[in-house]
């Protein structure tokens, strides 16, 4: 067995780094193109509804893991030659993207109609009738399960560790796989894990509670 | 792109696919079924009146929900032992599904049980009604209708989990499919193809749920 030193906790820190990145370009990445697939999601052609409600249903119906598989070697194949780290990237923006689409589809679907029709019956046109009207009341709806969600892509990225990319979950096993010592080294990866998710959970559910009382 | 694919090369692999398959299945029924006995036993603790009981509870619901799957899995596959329980990863891996979704059921459970009014509990009394009774059509089935969407979609996404068991070689789908992909390496095409077996899983599971909702909880509630 060897100890933790400082090198090792320092190594893992390295893997946050990565974490951290992955999580933010996932969530970022997303959720530009999870607007796009949620105004796709209630748009007026049927066509357009069909297709984002498929993109959805692949992403929500196969595990993340094999999402990231696919991501990752069907990248490759395309012939651009990107590095293991962009393809990883692409993989979360996608997944990301798929979740966050549905979120929002329901949050702007609880705006009240009468805010759509104010809006017509201002003129308003249909980008600016979303921009300015819907999408700022459906971003607030949509706050807690938003927030849920980032708790589970951040924990999600853990899985980019299979494909082989040095994240602190991957990092955890290398250390661990040097010093014989599992438990203390997971315990410490589950306990950076708990600091960043924890705070984010209880935010979004007092916000959650906050919401429904002022609903009342 | 002057790639060719080659999916024959996977499908000659079929028969381990579809084994692979029913050992999903295997870990998703195994873990869902502890889930839910750890769901019902937790949920008395966490609605206990002791505040003794019910810390531990909410603090086992905290850590499990804000921690990877893949490191829990890790950790169980690692102190297991150390307790000296000796199991194959595959008995480990339902250990783990099932704590995981433990926590989850637990917090689905105490919502379907809080949503059911006191009031109805003492007018199912006042009409005369037997305490089993009263369990059963005024406290049980509303409670069942009430999680059986959060609970059923838990057990896809638990369906689904099962992949991330392949870390520690757990008999499964994903396992299988890594093992195929070294030795054919059509990592695409494995993949590609795995990925629509967990598609048709999940959507079958999917029919299967509204299909029970029908039957069994559509009735007029007002």
């Amino acid at each position: 067995m060897g100890p933790i030193g400082a090198n090792e906790f320092l190594f893992i820190l390295q893997g946050l780094k990565w974490t951290a990145l992955l999580a933010i370009i996932g969530f970022i990445g997303g959720g530009v193109f999870g607007i796009l697939i949620a105004v796709t999601r209630v748009s007026k052609s049927a066509a357009a509804r069909a297709i984002a409600a498929a993109y959805i249903g692949l992403f929500q119906g196969t595990p993340l893991l094999m999402q990231l598989f696919v991501v990752y070697y069907g990248v490759a194949l395309v012939g651009i030659n990107v590095s293991a780290w962009l393809a990883v990237a692409i993989a979360f923006t996608l997944h990301a993207s798929a979740f966050l689409g549905e979120i929002w589809r329901g949050s702007i679907q609880a705006v009240p109609k009468g805010q759509t029709e104010a809006a017509n019956a201002l003129g308003l046109h249909y980008v600016s009738r979303m921009k300015d009207v819907i999408l700022p009341q459906a971003l607030k709806i949509s706050m807690p399960a938003t927030i849920g969600f980032l708790v589970q892509l951040i924990k999600g990225t853990s899985l980019a560790a299979i494909v082989g990319f040095i994240e602190l979950a991957r990092a955890g096993q290398i250390i661990s796989n040097q010093t014989y010592r599992p438990l203390l080294v997971f315990g410490i990866v589950g306990t950076i894990y708990f600091i960043i998710c924890w705070p984010l959970s209880h935010f979004g559910t007092a916000l959650e509670k906050r919401m429904a009382k002022a609903a009342r | 792109m002057n790639y060719q694919f080659d999916f024959g090369a996977v499908f000659e692999r079929a028969p381990e696919l579809l084994w692979a398959t029913l050992g999903t299945f295997g870990l998703a029924f195994a873990g869902m079924a502890l889930a839910l006995v750890i769901g019902v036993v937790g949920v008395i603790g966490r609605t206990s009146p002791n505040k003794i009981v019910r810390a531990p509870v909410i603090a086992f619901v905290e850590i499990v929900r804000n921690t990877p799957f893949l490191v829990q899995i890790f950790y169980i596959y690692f102190a297991l032992p150390l307790m000296g329980i000796r199991l194959n990863p595959t008995a480990t891996a339902i250990i783990a599904l099932g704590i995981n979704g433990g926590a989850y059921a637990i917090e689905i459970i105490r919502g379907g049980v809080e949503s059911i009014g006191k009031g109805q509990v003492e007018a199912g009394y006042a009409l005369g009604l037997h305490k089993a009774d009263v369990f059963r059509l005024i406290v049980l089935k509303p409670a069942l209708r009430a999680i059986y969407p959060s609970l059923t979609s838990q057990f896809i996404m638990l369906t689904l989990t099962t992949s991330v068991c392949t870390s520690i070689a757990a008999y499964e789908l994903t396992s299988a499919a890594q093992r195929i992909e070294s030795d054919t390496f059509r990592s695409f095409e494995v993949y590609f193809l795995v990925t629509g077996i967990y598609l048709v899983i999940s959507t079958v599971m999917m029919g299967i749920f509204a299909l029970i909702s029908r039957r069994y909880f559509s009735y007029p509630t007002r």
